[in-house]
């Protein structure tokens, strides 16, 4: 069967489905951070060296992922934006921002919060840390951006290429800890070898990574129901939604 | 036992910051995507009772 993909590239039928969608996935985010707390806080056993404050690692890791993550996924979208000249994509792209942005900074306050009674210290110009100081930069760019630009299309296009010239500093975050010495350490969990922990800790990390996408999704899909009722005011079929604003079935 | 749990071992300070903040701030982004939408809606729903420039006025100050 042939599916129309063209059909999720508007707004009018996109935007029952983002509704569903972000439901959807906000009750998958609450299971999975439920659960993962419960490993992260009780189950998961005091480490042997690090003691307790090892436990920041929880959210550190899931955050600093989620905010290259989603720095890509904007990236995608506005590749796609400027290529197709799609709305939704660019409202898609407009919607990851302050969430990227979150995560960046979370990642970045987390990691503060471990490096202190590890390391003995909050912050270092550090490869890894620095270029992830430039990421939420960057995002606070591209909000800023859209912010001063008055013509929504023209917004658009240029955070679009903002965020495109910035993807370059994803993969120096990602192997900035092989690049340079860093205070940071290098990654413990791999695609290609064991991972360096117990697997109660590992679990733990990845049912919180879930959660740190099921959260991303839904938050990012109802922000972009909201951009695009922002967006398409004055378009006629919006005018049908107000009886039910959150679309779908709540 | 509840003691020892907050205690985290002698690193509550960093653990608590941590997890609060975190917390904290996934709390305010939930609640600010909530409020923009219900927001655009309440505007959207002006624009169509109002005349045009009535609903401009509800405009100001709103996210694109």
């Amino acid at each position: 069967m042939l599916i129309n993909w063209f059909r999720f590239a508007s707004p009018i039928s996109f935007y029952p489905i983002a509704g569903s969608w972000s439901y959807a996935f906000g009750a998958l985010a609450a299971l999975f951070a439920g659960a993962g707390l419960v490993i992260a806080l009780w189950i998961a056993p005091t480490d042997a060296t690090q003691g307790d404050a090892y436990r920041i690692i929880f959210i550190h890791v899931p955050t600093a992922w989620m905010a290259m993550f989603i720095y890509l996924v904007m990236a995608g979208w506005s590749a796609l934006a400027l290529g197709f000249n799609t709305r939704l994509s660019a409202m898609m792209a407009q919607a990851l921002a302050p969430t990227g942005a979150l995560m960046a900074a979370l990642a970045l306050w987390t990691g503060a919060f471990w490096g202190r009674p590890t390391w003995g210290t909050y912050w270092a110009w550090d490869a890894r840390m620095t270029s992830t100081l430039i990421l939420l930069f960057l995002y606070l760019g591209v909000i800023a951006l859209r912010a001063a630009l008055e013509d929504p299309r023209r917004a658009d296009r240029a955070c679009a290429v903002l965020a495109l010239v910035g993807a370059v500093n994803v993969p120096i975050i990602y192997f900035s800890v092989q690049w340079w010495n860093t205070l940071h350490q290098g990654s413990s969990i791999s695609l290609t070898a064991a991972p360096k922990m117990a697997m109660t800790m590992l679990a733990g990390i990845l049912v919180m990574t879930a959660a740190a996408w099921s959260y991303t999704i839904a938050v990012v899909l109802a922000r972009v129901q909201a951009i695009i009722v922002e967006r398409e005011r004055g378009a006629g079929w919006l005018e049908s939604l107000i009886q039910f604003p959150a679309g779908g079935s709540a | 036992m509840i003691a020892d749990f907050f205690a985290m071992g002698g690193y509550a300070w960093y653990v608590w910051m941590a997890y609060g903040v975190a917390a904290l701030a996934i709390a305010l982004e939930i609640a600010a995507v909530r409020v923009r939408r219900k927001r655009a809606f309440d505007e959207l729903r002006m624009s169509v009772d109002a005349p045009p420039a009535a609903a401009a006025m509800t405009r100001k100050g709103t996210a694109r």
